[in-house]
């Protein structure tokens, strides 16, 4: 069975270091933190200005002045940080936050990610994501293996505008999770019930299958 | 100093069609409410707008737009917009779209009198068509420009007469370098208090960057992703 958007979620979180300073993404990035294991404490940063973020308020005590990068509203922890956007991007091009985890609608097997544009029918623009691709020691996409068409999104070559070059480390699709190495994807883990052929079938760009793979466990 | 003006209106003064414009703000967050709509009713055309966002249809810079006040719009995601998508798909618009964190540097550049630097954002993509590229240290970066703006347009939570600016929570986001970036720089704020009652320690914007305050009025701050988790 193909992984349902909480257990990728679930998967990434695994990939979570004690004392991790954390960006996650909007859309299925932003679920990880519902899954962060015990015992691990990550730091979240949201690119709008925070350092520290914590949950969705109760309602009531929604803050117009307290928003996410989805702009959503939050709350914060003890010891959060606020700063202006100058300030967040500079910490985020220097590379003092540990994972970067966001979406795509294509990445390459070279690393390439294209997020952001699609000419002539959506332009709703890159946000921070070039800034965190181009900077981010660690990097995850995470996003649905084929599009709604049913064709692979983990492809060759991009075929939309990119948002970086050769920076992807590893993805983690509803089918499974993936590192970008020298020779195309390298499969690391099946979803739960989903074989070798059927990955190889749904991948367009170059596959790298070495030996067993295991299924990941939930 | 004391830089005090009436209203949003009088702080306009001088504003003019096809000028530059700097206008604070994260989505609906830390916006200048009454100065876009004071520049509605002042009825400028053909500005150039640097803003990270687009507003909503009928709140923020999206009132501007419907208007058709904007011709072009420098900014780095625009999505929540669909009358903006429109007059862009259509070419009455024109966007610059700018990776946020770029954008934000490049107005701090041009407050604090640097001309241009590199970054790494948008290396081999369409961004960065057209721009010198250059290796340091062995990776790639490209060469950004300053921004500055003939008005640049702020929201504080908290001013005092002489221009000094305290933000609140992620309200504060984009202003504090727009703020430093303006020719003249116009500042609204929810509290105007008298010099003094600002501990100097806590202050975001130092009043020198600021030329116009006034105290704000009738604040929607709307909120434009309300999630809620369940009280247990």
């Amino acid at each position: 069975m193909a992984l349902d958007k909480n257990q990728i979620a679930k998967r990434i979180a695994r990939e979570l270091q004690d004392g991790y300073y954390v960006n996650l993404g909007i859309g299925i990035p932003t679920l990880v933190a519902n899954h962060i294991p015990p015992g691990i404490n990550v730091t979240l940063q949201s690119e709008n200005g925070i350092l520290g973020m914590g949950q969705f308020p109760v309602e009531g005590e929604e803050d117009a002045d307290l928003i996410n990068a989805g702009k959503q509203t939050v709350t914060l922890l003890p010891g959060s940080a606020i700063f202006d956007s100058a300030t967040s991007f500079a910490m985020i091009r220097a590379q003092k936050v540990n994972l970067t985890v966001l979406g795509a609608m294509e990445v390459a097997d070279n690393g390439d990610i294209a997020s952001w544009k699609i000419p002539g029918k959506m332009v709703k623009g890159m946000g921070g994501a070039m800034d965190l691709v181009a900077s981010a020691q660690n990097i995850i996409v995470c996003m649905m293996h084929t599009n709604k068409a049913g064709e692979s999104k983990l492809l060759k070559k991009c075929s939309l505008p990119l948002t970086g070059v050769g920076c992807v480390k590893r993805i983690i699709t509803d089918l499974g999770m993936f590192e970008v190495a020298k020779d195309g994807f390298k499969l690391t883990e099946r979803a739960p019930g989903v074989s070798v052929e059927e990955i190889k079938a749904k991948t367009e760009g170059r596959l790298v299958v070495e030996s067993e793979v295991p299924e990941m466990v939930f | 100093m004391n830089k005090q003006v009436k209203d949003a209106d009088a702080a306009l003064d001088g504003l003019k069609d096809g000028m530059t414009l700097m206008v604070g703000g994260f989505g609906l967050c830390g916006i200048p409410e009454n100065l876009i709509t004071a520049l509605v009713r002042k009825g400028v055309k053909g500005l150039t707008c640097i803003s990270n966002n687009a507003g909503v249809d009928d709140f923020g810079l999206g009132l501007l737009l419907k208007k058709r006040q904007i011709k072009t719009m420098i900014a780095s995601y625009v999505g929540e917009n669909a009358e903006f998508e429109r007059q862009l798909l259509s070419g009455e618009l024109e966007v610059q779209l700018t990776p946020q964190g770029t954008l934000a540097e490049r107005c701090r550049a041009g407050g604090a009198g640097i001309p241009a630097f590199f970054t790494p954002a948008g290396y081999g993509t369409e961004v960065a068509e057209g721009k010198e590229t250059r290796a340091f240290d062995g990776k790639m970066y490209v060469m950004e420009r300053w921004l500055r703006a003939d008005f640049s347009l702020v929201k504080a939570w908290k001013g005092d007469t002489n221009g000094n600016l305290v933000y609140r929570r992620t309200a504060r986001n984009f202003n504090p370098m727009m703020a430093m970036a303006g020719n003249i720089t116009i500042a609204e704020v929810e509290h105007l208090v008298e010099p003094g009652e600002i501990d100097p320690d806590h202050v975001h914007t130092p009043g020198i960057f600021v030329h116009r305050i006034f105290q704000g009025k009738d604040y929607e701050k709307r909120i434009e992703q309300r999630t809620v988790r369940q009280r247990v």
